[in-house]
């Protein structure tokens, strides 16, 4: 008698995971991939479906990959300070250097030194923005937004909110300090928890996205540290008083690529996807998602983007913001774990 | 008698492997990876009780244990209040032909996606909500509501009053009224017969939604993390902080073991009155 206990296994496991169809891709993305007027033209024009799974943080992301099978995923968008992380793991598979329009992209966000490892392309940037301060021009004096020190002056105190996410937050009081993005480690970190406490202390709360946008529409707090043109951008159209700004002594600069899985079912279809994503066309779509808005990586995108979308993501005011934003700080395990410990002292203070 | 018995064991077999496959082998795994530690970004087994002991030593972890038992132990005290006169006035003042109209009203709430209605806690309560808005016409306030331990609780309790008035519900409309009869017959007031006779005998439909009330509570990530505005954390957001970029998933293991712990010692305490067939 044939067993039937492991086709029975077999179905349940093919049910619990995604579809594996010829004209079926699969992908691992943040919310932004997740707009119909960013998938449909790719599914038109290469009749197929792109099934999207939405995750938030690369361990998340590394853990899905963990618990699937080998061709589940074909491609996953991912930090680009993590790309690195995905590769020593061997999740990413290369991809042809030359099949990436790196050519037209601002020359800041190709971040070859990330996205390239011992000479292979294993992600290319896709869209970026920044985390920086983020603000209400008419309930605040847009000069002091100048200034990062004026958040904990006492003025704005209880009308601050803060970003859930310790790396571009921890990057900003950082820069406070006069301390590079790059040069935090777990040896000045106890520098930066004095400030961090007093910005927590002048803080109202401290939020994810969608409360984040939710806080500074409904006037709860008046001042987001953090903040940025993915924060504004979709509110800008009924609260035109939403404004950002980089201040003084600069912002971060948040950057996320895509890259293909290893072992990917579709590697061919997903070269072509990852292709879409960076062209023009799948630029300024993604630039202008539903979810959140953000700089295209590549400039052609912007023959495509209306004048009101190109002023509300700043296009003309990229160079002198791209030379005043530092990247993600990029910690090693144990300066990872640190920041992570000060960031859970700092909520539960 | 042994076909009996073959036949009682292939009845219940299904359940058995499904709470095999889904509670017990992923506990079990959970529980052995509390015990592991991380090297760098990995993963390493063994038996190691460290992240146990910095979940009880390290303030900022232990504060989230502590935050959790408060919000929860005030939620299920809050809910049975106001659930226990609601129920009871459904059950005895609500005539018998409208009391499922009542208890639709009551559970109304469960309709709705418990995100959006979180979200819509935090709007109401805001500076500029309905809330802030009749205050301001009262030349009261604004107050600050949105994003407190106030609003995480108001957003559960909006939730499991429904919950605890249902198993309230329940219990009160199959006493017999004899009862209470019997107690005046000898002559108790009736707030005597309401103390030691009517509520007494109404603890096991208390104690059933109390403690499902407990489980649910502790155990939220999303309200806490919408309605709280995170200043200050609960375990089930310190098991997500673990996990998002980190993957310290050993941590993220034994808070969540500590968190079953906790909701175990609730069921020992409540196990003589609990009904869960009442639910």
């Amino acid at each position: 008698m044939t067993p039937r206990f492991p086709k029975t296994l077999t179905a349940l496991a093919l049910l619990a995971t995604p579809a594996l169809a010829e004209d079926q891709l699969n992908a691992l993305v943040w919310c932004d991939h997740t707009d119909p007027a960013l998938l449909e033209p790719f599914e038109k024009a290469n009749n197929v479906k792109v099934n999207v799974k939405e995750y938030e943080g690369t361990a998340a992301g590394m853990a899905i990959l963990d618990q699937s099978q080998p061709g589940d995923w074909d491609v996953m968008v991912v930090d680009s300070v993590d790309v690195h992380r995905l590769v020593e793991a061997k999740r990413l598979a290369p991809m042809p250097a030359e099949a990436l329009p790196t050519a037209d992209f601002f020359p800041e966000l190709v971040m070859a030194q990330n996205n390239v490892i011992d000479g292979k392309t294993y992600a290319v940037t896709e869209k970026f923005g920044y985390n920086t301060i983020s603000y209400d021009k008419t309930k605040v004096d847009p000069k002091d937004m100048e200034d990062l020190t004026t958040l904990t002056s006492g003025k704005y105190d209880g009308k601050i909110g803060i970003y859930d996410y310790y790396l571009p937050v921890l990057g900003l009081v950082a820069l406070e300090k006069g301390i590079k993005t790059a040069d935090i480690s777990a040896a000045n970190l106890d520098s930066l928890k004095d400030p961090l406490m007093a910005l927590r202390k002048a803080s109202k709360q401290v939020s994810d996205v969608t409360a984040s946008q939710t806080a500074l529409a409904t006037g709860e707090v008046d001042i987001l540290v953090g903040g940025g043109e993915w924060l504004t951008a979709v509110l800008a159209k009924d609260n035109p008083n939403l404004d950002w700004t980089i201040p003084k002594q600069g912002g971060l600069r948040w950057t996320q690529s895509i890259g293909v899985v290893e072992g990917a079912a579709h590697p061919d279809l997903a070269l072509k996807f990852v292709q879409y994503i960076v062209s023009p066309e799948g630029q300024a779509a993604l630039a202008q998602s539903s979810c959140y808005w953000g700089m295209p990586a590549n400039k052609k995108a912007g023959d495509l983007l209306s004048p009101e979308a190109k002023t509300v993501l700043r296009w003309d005011q990229q160079p002198d913001y791209l030379a005043r934003a530092q990247l993600y700080p990029i910690p090693d395990a144990a300066t990872d774990t640190a920041m992570q410990d000060l960031w859970t002292a700092m909520l539960n203070q | 008698m042994r076909r009996e018995i073959r036949l009682g064991w292939g009845l219940v077999a299904p359940a058995l492997l499904w709470t095999a496959a889904f509670f017990v082998l992923p506990f079990a795994a959970m529980l052995a990876l509390s015990f592991a530690h991380m090297e760098g970004r990995a993963v390493v087994q063994g038996f190691d009780a460290g992240n146990y002991i910095r979940a009880f030593t390290d303030w900022s972890q232990l504060k989230a244990l502590i935050n959790s038992v408060e919000i929860t132990a005030t939620v299920t005290v809050v809910s049975v209040l106001l659930a226990w006169p609601l129920a009871a006035t459904i059950a005895w003042r609500v005539p018998a032909r409208w009391q499922r109209l009542a208890l639709l009203m009551a559970v109304l709430p469960f309709w709705t996606s418990y995100v959006v209605r979180s979200y819509s806690w935090l709007l109401v309560l805001g500076k500029t909500g309905v809330v802030n808005r009749g205050f301001a016409l009262l030349g009261l306030g604004p107050f600050e509501m949105a994003s407190t331990r106030f609003a995480t609780v108001l957003g559960f309790t909006h939730f499991f009053v429904m919950l605890l008035t249902l198993t309230i519900y329940a219990n009160l409309v199959q006493l017999s009224p004899n009862y209470a009869r019997a107690a005046q017959d000898l002559g108790a007031s009736r707030l005597r017969t309401l103390w030691h006779v009517i509520l007494p005998l109404t603890l096991p439909g208390i104690v059933t939604g109390a403690f499902v009330t407990f489980v649910l509570c502790i155990g939220d990530y999303v309200t806490p993390q919408i309605l709280g505005g995170n200043n200050e954390l609960t375990l089930p957001q310190l098991i997500m902080l673990q996990m998002g970029r980190g993957g310290n998933f050993p941590m993220a293991s034994a808070l969540s073991v500590i968190l079953m712990a906790v909701v175990t010692l609730a069921y020992g305490a409540c196990a003589k009155w609990l009904r869960l067939d009442r639910l």
